[in-house]
């Protein structure tokens, strides 16, 4: 009597209590995206008559549209736009600001600017206007925030998508996972230091170049970097020599294989687990210069460079141009940083995922400026990393709840179950936050559970009694009990059929 | 061309895309990882076991010649044949009788040796629940774009692996470890290869999507060894990895053998167990997987298309003059709506079964009850029934 209660307590297993409830509602949450956007319309394009009929304040869907209240509000000229919004201006259409062909420009700093079609000339109403610039708008908010291919492709975690659209495989296979921090190291490759010493800035490259970048990108991601040099560091393929340019080519076919050998001398931190980067500044030796790297259609590539998925770039330098065949080896030879930076940041750019889809026709593209991003490509990459994000954090703590379910013998300690709910918690925020429309918070809340979430799920604790058979269980308690209960049972019975016996007895008498 | 045989896979997906994407992009869906893993575990300790440990160290070595580098091998080896004293070669193991490969090589990196093989590590390194302080080299760090080997070898049974002659590791341990991998996306595809007698129990118990498992032997059978070597005075290799080493020494990192041509190592005529496989859990058709997608390490490349010009600076025009405000609102995303057009993995249910105690556990219950009542005497029994 006393013996099962204290048996059980006894070989019972720790588990601190886990918002079982919670955690079920966020595998069936939905995410809600807003975006501001701020259309502004130039003179010329509305009449004044019109200007009073436009509603103010639109709130828009897929699938049909809610007029509100004309609220007047005061004209204010802005600069900066905050994190997630846009302005777009809407020119008419006789206006010089863009080339003939072309209708949007879409500028550095979350702006656009949109001409108004030709048909949009006189005598059409307020109601037309709008119906015919609101695909167009939507069409600008596609490109400068975020599509639907963009979001299905952040949530590929919970979902992987059957291929329907390539070069959006293409994309999601070549840039990073999201991940808290990375590390970019810088390699300068010189196989023949007989015939060239080189010299390159590196500091003061990444200082100028890449840093800006890497600042930019800061709410997204801690980023560490290293530089190295290696010596008589070889590709390991030979190239070819090309008698009609007179120089040794590489094409694409043997570029698969230049990658390995080389690995294998990279040098890591063995400190973090963040996923690396690598650049290679390889310059070719004296008796292969100068290098060239030819496409699928024997074509030389201009950038002269090549990069591999979700691993890093090589660029190939050639420096046989710097020196005359008669001069004294070694040769002194200063690179050029602001090339090797400019094929290294586009190289970055694509391995962090800032896509670089084709624009659609008849739009425009401004140039991304000195730090190597415009603001709109940040908030675009922003967008898919609180989505990616918060799905990664949702997979992991429904698939640790129910593993933790399943597995009654699992001890989950208290830091686990704090762990846990803290995700719990930053995971609801960041969606809030994604539907107000904040996409800093947002961004913020969900790395902040992403990063509880591992934690709890890779929390090294969670091993043990992983799986204890049920024969096991019976092979270790038969011997001990079954003698045990044997007599006990015997005696219950006695004492069962004796109480039976006597009230019959009893019966008997009464009768 | 290369890129025509992975476009017949595709055909049904051709669509108006510019030429230069689909290029690019056919490399990729030829099996869709980005990087190679591989985790090859000894199990057995003492001198005797030589030969597993030459297994080990033979598809270590075809791994790295086919271009995984150590960064990205797990090699966890359960005892040191190559500086055991008993060994008449020092650092060396060798794979064939007259020691004429000799599979230590010069470079090998050991990531987990003696008796720090255990199942715990082993499953530590698969579920990646490490502690803080373990260096990269004894972490898996995989990704959901990775290949994974994973090749283990040692004294088995039906359902279990032995680990260093004193704990075992259950067919069920090794599907719920997997599970837990694929629920954390640490592969895209998994090739499990076992070298143990009734090596096919180990992956009978297997759920998750993308694995794909091949054993030396089936259940009942032993995997036997190859040949001893007079001059070591042990076995040197088992028969299974013996051919597979072979087949392996004929493939090149630009070879485009696939999955089929390994099903077919090491027939009975050779093995003298039958070895078997599992296919069922792998999405792709086995044909069309290489032997380089899990063995080798052929990275994909794109040519860097566009570079940033550092010098320029932007100026734009803007011109405002009177503005209203719009906001537009994207619709709820809900996970579920994707599932029309989505194609989820299929997942097996796992496995779940009571069978009552068997023989054992019955022939005791009947030793003690009759222990039992000789003590006490049969007319109790009376007083019962």
């Amino acid at each position: 009597m006393v013996g099962v209660p204290l048996w059980w307590r006894t070989t019972e297993t720790y588990r601190a209590w886990l918002p079982v409830s919670q955690i079920n509602e966020l595998a069936n949450m939905q995410l809600q995206l807003s975006a501001d956007v701020e259309v502004v319309f130039a003179r010329g394009t509305v009449t004044p008559e019109q200007q009073k009929k436009v509603p103010l304040t639109q709130t828009q869907d897929e699938e049909h549209t809610v007029d509100g209240d004309l609220i007047f509000k005061a004209w204010d000229h802005r600069f900066e736009s905050p994190c997630g919004s846009l302005v777009v201006y809407v020119i008419p259409e006789s206006s010089s600001l863009l080339p003939e062909d072309m209708d949007v420009y879409i500028g550095q700093r979350r702006t656009a600017l949109l001409r108004i079609g030709a048909q949009m000339r006189v005598g059409r109403t307020v109601e037309q206007l709008l119906a015919h610039l609101e695909p167009r708008i939507k069409q600008v908010l596609q490109v400068m925030s975020f599509s639907h291919t963009d979001i299905t492709a952040a949530l590929s975690d919970r979902v992987r998508l059957s291929p329907g659209n390539k070069e959006s495989i293409a994309d999601s296979m070549r840039a990073f996972k999201s991940s808290p921090g990375y590390e970019i190291t810088f390699s300068l490759l010189n196989p023949d230091p007989k015939s060239h010493r080189l010299h390159w800035d590196i500091e003061g490259a990444v200082q100028t170049y890449i840093q800006p970048l890497l600042t930019k990108l800061a709410p997204v991601a801690n980023f560490s970097l290293d530089s190295q040099t290696l010596y008589y560091a070889m590709l390991g393929v030979n190239p070819r020599f090309d008698s009609s340019s007179s120089a040794y080519t590489l094409n694409s076919d043997s570029l698969a294989h230049v990658i390995n050998p080389v690995e294998a001398r990279l040098g890591s931190n063995a400190a973090s687990s963040n996923p690396v980067l690598n650049f290679l500044l390889y310059v070719p030796d004296a008796h292969h210069s100068p290098l060239y790297i030819h496409d699928n259609k024997k074509q030389e590539v201009p950038s002269n460079a090549f990069h591999s998925p979700r691993w890093g770039g090589i660029m190939v330098y050639n420096v046989n141009g710097f020196y005359r065949p008669e001069a004294v080896l070694p040769v002194d030879i200063n690179i050029n940083m602001a090339k090797v930076m400019g094929v290294f940041l586009a190289q970055l750019r694509l391995l962090l995922g800032v896509q670089s889809s084709t624009a659609p026709p008849g739009f425009l593209m401004a140039p991304c400026g000195s730090t190597g991003l415009a603001d709109w490509e940040l908030d675009r990459l922003m967008w898919s990393r609180s989505v990616e994000n918060v799905a990664t954090a949702t997979t992991t703590i429904t698939s640790l709840a129910q593993l933790l379910d399943q597995i009654g013998n699992i001890v989950i300690n208290d830091n686990i179950a704090e762990q846990v709910s803290s995700a719990v918690t930053s995971l609801q925020l960041a969606v809030a936050e994604l539907e107000a429309g904040n996409l800093g918070f947002a961004l913020q809340y969900s790395k902040e559970a992403i990063m509880a979430s591992e934690r709890a799920f890779f929390d090294p604790s969670l091993l043990h009694l992983l799986y204890f058979p049920d024969d096991q269980k019976f092979a270790i308690y038969i011997p001990l009990f079954l003698p045990m209960c044997v007599p006990i049972l015997l005696s219950l019975l006695k004492i069962v059929s004796e109480a039976r016996q006597k009230r019959r007895e009893k019966q008997a008498k009464k009768d | 061309m290369k890129i025509l045989t992975f476009f017949s896979l595709f055909s049904t997906f051709l669509s108006a895309n510019s030429i230069n994407v689909e290029e690019n992009a056919g490399q990729f869906f030829s099996s869709g990882h980005t990087n190679n893993w591989a985790v090859l575990v000894c199990t057995s300790r003492f001198w005797f076991n030589y030969r597993h440990v030459a297994n080990t160290l033979s598809v270590y070595r075809s791994v790295k010649r086919l271009g995984i580098p150590d960064s990205h091998i797990v090699l966890m080896l359960a005892d040191d044949m190559a500086c055991n004293h008993r060994n008449p070669k020092p650092a060396t193991v060798f794979s064939h009788k007259n020691m004429e490969l000799n599979v230590y090589g010069d470079d090998v990196e050991v990531d987990y040796r003696g008796y720090e093989v255990t199942v715990e590590n082993f499953l530590r390194v698969l579920t990646g629940r490490l502690p803080p302080s373990t260096p990269r080299s004894k972490r898996l760090l995989s990704d959901d774009r990775s290949n994974i080997l994973i090749y283990l070898t040692g004294h088995g049974g039906n359902g279990f692996l032995k680990f260093q002659d004193s704990e075992e590791i259950s067919n069920v341990e090794l599907a719920d470890a997997f599970e837990q991998m694929w629920q954390k996306r640490r592969y895209n595809e998994l090739l499990f290869i076992i070298d143990t007698c009734q090596g096919a129990s180990m992956y009978e118990r297997f759920y998750s999507p993308n694995l794909m498992a091949l054993a030396s032997s089936q259940v009942g059978e032993d995997s036997l060894s190859h040949q001893p070597d007079l001059a070591i005075g042990v076995h040197l290799m088992d028969r299974y990895t013996f051919y597979l080493l072979e087949f392996l020494e004929d493939i090149h990192p630009a070879s485009k053998a696939n999955m089929k041509d390994l099903f077919k190592v090491c027939p009975k005529s050779q093995c003298v167990s039958t070895p078997g496989h599992r296919t069922d859990l792998f999405l792709r058709d086995p044909g069309s997987a290489l032997i380089t997608d899990f063995f080798g390490s052929v990275r994909k490349v794109e040519i860097t298309m566009e570079t940033i010009n550092l010098t320029d600076l932007i100026k734009e025009a803007e011109q405002k003059n009177i503005h209203t405000t719009a906001n537009l609102q994207f619709p709820p995303l809900h996970l579920s709506s994707f599932l029309p057009y989505l194609t989820p993995y299929p997942q097996k249910p796992k496995q779940k079964d009571w069978h009552p105690p068997d023989g054992f556990i019955l022939g005791l219950w009947t030793l003690i009850l009759l222990v039992f009542f000789k003590t006490y005497g049969i007319k109790h029994l009376k007083h019962i029934f």
